[in-house]
């Protein structure tokens, strides 16, 4: 048997030249060749939506030759979040993982900068919006990529014929399918006395004020409405602003004209009094519309997703984005980053958001057209503005500007919502932002 | 036995081997050997996830560095918390009394049933302890839902205004209390039961005989006899109604305006829905020192029952 001798100077270029190959072609043809990854995705309740991701990810596997296992993980009882708090702590797990709106911030430091993901998702399928990016961007480094599954927005879901018959809108014509908004009259007076007089006609609006991400979301966005921040970009505590109180105001007045239980509403409370036939709005995505489609089918026919009222400080709609991440301590990202690009094209985007019925919602500003939202029916047109296709209005989260480890914070612990409630139930407004603001200041602890 | 054990003859193969043969042949060893599957669980299940609560509770927000009490120190100084340890208080406290209260009524209607029909009783009544809780509330969820409760509809029948069940501070707080002694008080009944049956039937003939009323029978010959289960039960109670969570989070999620929350829902909205994992486990490690003292009953009212055995 011959034998050679290897020279330092030889093996140092024969691993670079190694190396080199590793690095530039991981996905080498066989069979798995570019080894395992394993994705846990959003449980999505959409049935059969679960099967587009499938499909999408199948192929990816095929063409690179990656051994891919998917869990659906579903957010029932938290489930998910706790995954991604047992990963992180057993800084082992998925290698792409779905998390939450506030996610990306609370792990920027266990997650792999995506910029150079994002850089080309961005040149490809358009900007994303200014809450994406505080969301998932941190510290100039893009931390996680905006999910197309399980993103929304939670704009009003409006009955045609009540809005029409108790406040004398007409809906369709302020949101015309296939045309842009008409909307300049959409305004939180006009909002107010819709809201009062669909409540005369026992019909009202079914606006939550509990501690759940639509009441939050909600309340998040009325206060964007008037420029009411509660802690500052800089994390300072502007709880004691006029905008503050106009918001709080506004609310209290609101809720003289909402359910009497809005308190104890949570995320399913909304969407049962719209299906119920009761409610003339709520604050949600088509998830409500799609079970009314099923299980009230003349209540569906009267329903039509729009636009946010326009408050003193601009038209903010709430936008809730999922994203996905992937571990430093993953150990196939080069695959990971590669999947994630792959799940992120417009076929697949619109692949995704079809399967969903149009629930799903992709983050970019050139994939906000696709036809499922013209056409879904009844009736025709009734999705059409959702995916918010002009950009007439911004698309916000409730506690932003604040630095993100006391906006996740103010948002967990629906610090709004509950300002709301105990001024509503008559507590002094100066009582109510002092509650506020002592809360706020623990947050604010390293 | 490993009393016969012990008495097997041994081979004198070199004098390691026959002290660790002797050693095997130890009562003691042999319990320990036999007890050592369940130390283990205990270790990996209990003591460890205790001792690492234990760590992450004198970390810091971001988890990064050390900061001793700090995180206790905080607590102390939130108005919140206060209101959570009073809420975690009312809760227990309400509910163990209720759910002593009925399983010792229930107890006596169950002895009292002859004894060919009294076995049905007890299974039906047993019913709301053996579903899991986190089931049976979410049926409550419903009797109690904001917009559609049943009971509110019963209620409009007979022209009474729907009770906010869910949406009201008291009203969240009785709601909370009301499903837990559901939940509890057969568990309550079938220890009381055991105990009943178990009082010596003369008592009562030599209780009748001098003139005793039945309140008298009760307070002078039942209630002393079933003295240590009665303290035993609603001691260890106690602990796991402090420990609860499930029906808290199913059917008020803690709210309305935090009224609701107890030491694990409020842990597990600060630590885990809120990011700040330290805190989280603080709190929860606050149940300890009340637990603790509660356990010291329950163990010294165990050891003065086996002396008097």
């Amino acid at each position: 048997m011959a034998s050679s001798k290897v020279s330092r100077r030889r093996f140092v270029a024969g691993t670079a030249t190694l190396s080199t190959a590793m690095v530039a072609a991981p996905f080498v043809r066989g069979a798995y060749a570019a080894g395992k990854l394993s994705v846990g995705l959003w449980d999505h309740w959409v049935p059969g939506a679960n099967k587009a991701s499938e499909e999408i990810i199948k192929a990816w596997a095929d063409k690179e030759k990656v051994d891919v296992t998917i869990d659906y993980i579903t957010s029932q009882g938290n489930k998910i979040l706790l995954t991604s708090a047992a990963e992180a702590q057993a800084k082992s797990g998925h290698d792409i993982l779905a998390i939450s709106t506030w996610l990306p911030s609370r792990y920027a430091d266990l997650l792999v900068p995506m910029n150079d993901v994002m850089d080309q998702l961005i040149k490809q399928n358009g900007a994303v919006n200014s809450t994406v990016e505080y969301l998932g961007k941190i510290d100039g480094k893009w931390i996680a990529v905006p999910a197309t599954i399980g993103s929304q927005i939670k704009g009003p879901c409006s009955r045609i014929d009540y809005l029409k018959q108790f406040a004398g809108i007409d809906i369709q014509a302020m949101y015309p399918a296939g045309a842009p908004p008409k909307a300049d009259d959409w305004t939180f007076d006009t909002f107010m006395k819709a809201a009062e007089a669909c409540h005369k006609g026992g019909h009202s609006f079914g606006i939550g004020c509990g501690t759940t991400s639509d009441s939050v979301d909600s309340a998040g966005a009325f206060f964007h409405g008037f420029g009411a921040h509660l802690v500052d970009a800089k994390g300072n505590i502007t709880v004691k602003s006029d905008n503050v109180r106009k918001a709080l105001d506004f609310y209290k007045r609101l809720m003289s004209f909402l359910p009497p239980d809005v308190p104890a509403w949570d995320d399913a409370s909304n969407n049962k009094w719209l299906v119920s036939g009761k409610g003339a709005m709520i604050m949600n995505p088509p998830s409500a519309w799609s079970v009314a489609k099923r299980d009230a089918p003349q209540v569906a026919e009267q329903l039509w997703t729009h636009g946010f009222p326009k408050g003193p400080a601009g038209r903010y709609a709430p936008f809730l984005p999922y994203f996905w991440g992937t571990w430093k301590f993953s150990k196939n990202q080069s695959a990971a980053k590669s999947l994630l690009l792959a799940l992120s094209q417009p076929a697949a985007v619109e692949q995704l958001v079809a399967a969903s019925g149009g629930y799903d919602l992709p983050s970019f500003s050139k994939l906000t057209t696709f036809k499922i939202w013209a056409e879904e029916a009844p009736p025709k047109g009734t999705l059409y503005h959702y995916p918010n296709p002009y950009d007439a209005q911004v698309l916000s989260i409730a506690a932003a500007p604040a630095p993100h480890k006391i906006g996740e914070q103010i948002y967990t612990q629906a610090i709004m919502t509950q300002m709301v409630v105990r001024h509503a139930k008559g507590e002094a407004m100066e009582k109510t932002l002092d509650w506020a603001t002592r809360e706020i200041e623990g947050f604010s602890r390293n | 036995m490993a009393d016969i054990a012990a008495r097997s003859p041994t081979v004198s193969m070199g004098d390691n081997r026959s002290s660790l043969h002797k050693l095997m042949q130890r009562k003691s060893t042999i319990a320990f050997l036999m007890a050592l599957p369940l130390i283990l669980l205990v270790l990996i299940l209990v003591a460890y996830p205790a001792g690492y609560a234990v760590y992450l509770a004198t970390l810091n927000k971001g988890m990064t560095r050390f900061v001793g009490f700090g995180n206790f120190e905080f607590l102390f100084g939130r108005e919140t918390f206060w209101m959570v340890v009073y809420q975690s208080c009312l809760f227990a406290i309400t509910a163990v009394i209720f759910k002593a209260i009925i399983g010792f009524v229930v107890a006596h209607f169950v002895h009292n049933i002859p004894s060919k029909g009294q076995r049905k009783w007890r299974g039906m009544l047993l019913v709301p302890w053996v579903i899991p809780p986190a089931m049976s509330t979410l049926a409550w969820l419903w009797l109690f839902d904001p917009s559609y409760s049943a009971i509110n509809w019963i209620l409009a029948h007979f022209g009474i205004a729907g009770i906010p069940w869910t949406g009201e501070t008291d009203w969240a707080r009785f709601s909370v209390i009301l499903v837990n002694v559901w939940i509890g008080s057969p568990f309550f009944m079938i220890m009381y039961l055991a105990a009943l049956k178990s009082v010596p039937e003369q008592l009562y003939e030599a209780a009748s005989i001098d003139g005793a009323t039945w309140w008298q029978r009760i307070w002078f010959v039942t209630l002393p006899m079933m003295r240590n289960i009665i303290a035993i039960t609603a001691l260890f109670s106690l602990i796991v109604t402090f420990a609860n969570f499930d029906i808290v989070r199913v059917l008020t999620a803690g709210g309305p305006l935090n009224s609701t929350h107890i030491f694990g829902t409020w842990a597990f909205r600060v630590g885990i829905e809120g990011g700040d994992i330290p805190l989280g486990a603080a709190v929860s490690l606050f149940m300890v020192p009340i637990l603790a003292v509660a356990a010291t009953f329950i163990l010294r009212d165990i050891t003065k029952r086996g002396s008097e055995v």
